[in-house]
């Protein structure tokens, strides 16, 4: 079955530290190739192409992260850019095969078991997910998610309407209206909001009550919190 | 930007029926006559009467018959006449002659038809615009609600597309207009009988859908397909006011989520016998209250289709078919059980209700469909006309007992991981099929894709009666493409995808030139997209064969303007061109000045365009509005255009255009 990876190569930065250092510092420099469009990228030589007259950034900026991301072993070597709305299937139908893809890959995972993978949904954790500057709230089941990396994916899936263009950033989710950098938080049971990422996902899940997509300048602060936090749980 | 003069008389005063006309002629012939395909609703809804093809979105797509119709036929002119038509003070010498007229033209539905005979001269006009029912629109903002408010006086139904068809691929930033707010205010004042609305790419907020519930007393039937803006809130008031509804129908929309709890708006309907005949919701995700739809669907009596969402196990679809065993068109939710594996319904269970449901002709849904339930569905496959599995990653092995049933089937979407195989088993049992697509499970330019020419060849074999095919794959060839341009003559609608940027023919390494050729030399298509390897050279047959195209797709193709050039001169029919990524100068832009009233619109974005060409073409063209659209985070002016949408219009530029949309 073709356990599609929907997001081959196409890392979102979404500011998320979790999964481990290593992750950590690739995670920032992935490339948000889902949403460059590049212009007059003509790979096949047959093709005239009357001389480019603009110089492409994008494309540069596009293959760096590609590389960075190359190097990152669980991913399948790098394609180049992917163009905004290329290939022309509807969102809608994105969505929804986006949600499919990550369930069935967590049924092929024997070893989790998954209460909530089904149907009746009597076992979800619904959290709404806002994004500054974004004109409406969304909602996850942070339930159909196995890890940091699957939310960040379908996080960037379901933000991405908001985020065309934004092809100078070098990969990084960025605020639609001021291009700033944005970070994912959280906020927890205790209604403290933390960065997303610093604790075990099983305990992330369980805590969460809703998320928040802000710039990062907003969220100074709130690492250290969330590092005393766990120190004290634990 | 000059509009043409409108009257500022009042509009024709609202008249139901002519006091002297028996009431049964003033009564309009239902949307659902359809004697013959150029007279069918112009709006290409389905049709009562159609039981075929009816899978969802091509209900409100631009291949069917009226959709391209517009406002004004096939060679558009502006309408001169303004609002004088409307001048119902000036009583015509012989009252007789034009009440007769009136009741002659209650009989004519289609726009066309109906366009035609409103030029005819004054009098025709003003009976036309009296005797129309339904108002088609194809883009809401070629027109003022005001003015289609003035010209007529009795509408009953009202279809309206907003935004360009690639805003379905997040090319139209968020924000950028579409709002039925105005034509709802315009409307509801003006048309108090009004029964139906259908909207397309709108942006409907939770108050507009109050509007309409408070404004249309007689409401009975929406429609709302890619349409955002609204929550169950909102469907919580359509449940609850419009008493006579008989139709919701939410396809592929954006529904939002509210900040509090979510509504529970199924159990908003009426608690009496309800006059639903159709409720589609496959695309509010949100969980609802299952057991207030199972006692909504049993105290249903008129329930023909049903489409829920994915929040419905087998277990309860089996509840929902006892309750409605006269249903036709079944949307079946995820089709897994909700129960532990080894336990739940039983295959054989659930195949019993399948048998139950005797008029079962269309089937939809399986958004997470367990294979092993499949079987169930055999007992209705023989009569199933629609089949959509295009949400269900079956395998050919999976499809295979399926699809040798279906024996009747004329349209079936499908996903590539059936791969040639399956195709080839559709194409060995399926000869009556009309309409296929088949989507890609892996969206990407450098995905695998599990389909090719050779599932192309087979579809064309032995599917000998296609008439629309849309068709993801990443590897073609020109051979497969010229044998559906003879195999398939009745093809009116092609729509190929290879997702692939630029690529040649697999197995020849040319480009795709021959192929499209064929295509539009054999077939007599109205709808063309395009993809591939294309050189100027499949423009010229484009343009020298495609005299029939009303809607044609081009991405990442062609090498010069001599392209738009060939499109421009040669498609005569042409009303909607969308452009992408392709090396298209302001020279090409230009050679369509000629054209563009007698298009729809125009949109090209990722090309070799620039402001100075725009300009030059808003300034040329006064009845034009062109819109130069940035990307949010762009920062001052930019001599460069990267997205233009050009659009004829009566109401000259709008005034609700966001920031980042410059009305040149």
């Amino acid at each position: 079955m073709a356990s599609a990876d929907v997001d081959v190569g196409t890392e979102l930065s979404l500011g998320l530290p979790g999964g481990g250092a290593e992750a950590a510092k690739q995670a920032a420099k992935r490339g948000f190739e889902d949403t460059i469009d590049l212009k007059l990228k003509l790979p096949t030589a047959g093709m005239e192409e009357a001389a480019a007259g603009k110089p492409e950034p994008a494309a540069e900026k596009a293959k760096r992260p590609a590389e960075a991301a190359a190097a990152d072993a669980e991913k399948s070597p790098a394609p180049k850019a992917q163009a905004v709305g290329w290939p022309p299937v509807r969102s809608y139908r994105r969505n929804v095969m986006t949600v499919q893809s990550v369930k069935s890959k967590k049924e092929e995972e024997p070893e989790k078991q998954q209460p909530a993978a089904n149907a009746g949904g009597n076992s979800s954790a619904f959290v709404k997910v806002s994004m500054d500057g974004a004109p409406y709230l969304r909602k996850v089941d942070l339930k159909m998610y196995n890890s940091y990396k699957d939310l960040s994916i379908a996080l960037k899936k379901l933000f991405s309407t908001f985020t065309t263009g934004n092809n100078m950033n070098e990969g990084k989710l960025v605020d639609p209206v001021s291009g700033a950098d944005v970070v994912t938080t959280y906020e927890d049971k205790d209604g403290d909001w933390m960065l997303v990422g610093d604790v075990p996902w099983e305990m992330f899940v369980e805590s969460c009550k809703r998320l928040r997509i802000m710039k990062s300048s907003e969220a100074i602060g709130l690492a250290p919190r969330a590092k005393d936090k766990c120190k004290n749980k634990s | 930007m000059s509009t043409p003069h409108s009257s500022s008389t009042s509009s024709a005063p609202h008249r139901a029926s002519p006091p002297q006309i028996p009431q049964s002629l003033t009564l309009a012939p239902t949307a659902s006559s359809s004697a013959s395909p150029s007279s069918s609703s112009a709006s290409g809804m389905r049709d009562a009467a159609e039981d075929d093809s009816d899978s969802p979105p091509s209900q409100m797509s631009e291949d069917d018959p009226g959709g391209g119709g517009g406002g004004g036929g096939d060679r558009w002119e502006p309408d001169l006449r303004g609002g004088n038509g409307g001048a119902g003070r000036w009583a015509p010498p012989d009252q007789v002659l034009e009440n007769v007229l009136e009741s002659v033209l209650e009989f004519l539905t289609a726009a066309r038809d109906r366009n035609a005979a409103s030029l005819v001269c004054r009098s025709w006009y003003r009976a036309e615009a009296q005797t129309r029912r339904e108002l088609f629109i194809g883009n809401c903002y070629a027109v003022a609600p005001r003015r289609a408010v003035e010209r007529f006086g009795g509408l009953r139904s009202v279809v309206l597309k907003g935004k360009p068809r690639f805003a379905d691929f997040n090319l139209v930033p968020n924000g950028w207009g579409a709002y039925v707010s105005p034509w709802v205010a315009a409307l509801g004042p003006a048309y108090p009988r009004l029964e139906r609305i259908c909207l397309k790419r709108m942006t409907v907020s939770d108050d507009d859908l109050a509007l309409v519930a408070n404004s249309f007393p007689l409401f009975k039937e929406l429609s709302l397909v890619c349409c955002d803006g609204f929550s169950t809130l909102g469907l919580a008031v359509i449940a609850e006011r419009c008493r006579h509804l008989r139709v919701l129908d939410l396809i592929e929309d954006y529904v939002e989520d509210e900040d509090d709890e979510m509504v529970d708006w199924i159990s908003k309907f009426p608690e009496s016998n309800t006059s639903l005949e159709s409720l589609v919701f496959d695309c509010v995700s949100v969980p609802f209250n299952f057991e207030a739809l199972e006692a909504l669907v049993a105290r249903s009596p008129a329930l023909r289709r049903l489409r829920v969402n994915h929040h419905v196990s087998v277990e309860q679809l089996r509840r929902l078919m006892a309750r409605a065993p006269q249903l036709t068109h079944f949307g079946t939710g995820a089709f897994r059980s909700e129960a532990a594996p080894g336990g739940g319904l039983s295959v054989t269970e659930l195949a019993t209700s399948f048998a139950a449901s005797r008029s079962l002709i269309c089937l939809s849904g399986f958004r997470d469909v367990n294979p092993e339930y499949l079987p169930a569905i055999f007992p209705v496959c023989a009569k199933l006309t629609s089949l959509n599995f295009s949400f269900a990653s079956l395998t050919a092995e999976e499809l295979k007992p399926v699809i040798c049933n279906c024996i009747n089937l004329r349209t079936f979407w499908v996903l590539d991981t059936v791969g040639d195989e399956g195709l080839r088993a559709v194409a060995d049992t399926c000869s009556d099929l009309r309409e296929l697509r088949v989507f890609p499970l892996d969206a990407s330019e450098d995905s695998e894709g599990s389909v090719s020419d050779v599932g192309l060849q087979a579809i064309s074999e032995g599917c000998r009666k296609l008439e629309s095919i849309l068709y993801f794959c990443q590897r073609m060839t020109n051979a497969a493409v010229i044998a559906m341009s003879k195999n398939c003559p009745d093809l009116v609608v092609f729509r190929l995808c290879i997702m692939g940027r630029h690529r040649p023919d697999r197995i020849t390494g040319e480009p795709m030139d021959d192929g499209f050729g064929a295509i539009v030399k054999n077939c007599k298509l109205t709808r063309l997209s395009v993809s591939g390897l294309l050189t100027d050279k499949a423009f010229a047959y484009i343009g020298k064969y495609g005299k029939l195209i009303k809607t044609l797709s081009v991405a990442f193709a062609g090498n010069s303007d001599m392209s738009l050039q060939y499109i421009f001169e040669g498609c005569t029919k042409l009303q909607k061109l969308e452009v992408r990524d392709s090396p298209f100068s302001d020279k090409g832009l230009l050679s369509g000045l000629n054209y563009f009233y007698n298009m729809r619109f125009l949109w090209m974005n990722s090309c070799r365009l620039t402001m100075r060409g725009c300009k030059d073409v808003a300034h040329q063209m006064q009845n034009l509005v062109v819109e130069v659209i940035k990307d949010h985070t762009d920062e001052g002016e930019s001599e460069i255009v990267d997205k233009l949408y050009l659009y004829r219009s009566l109401a000259g530029p709008r005034k609700d255009a966001p920031t980042f949309v410059t009305l040149l």
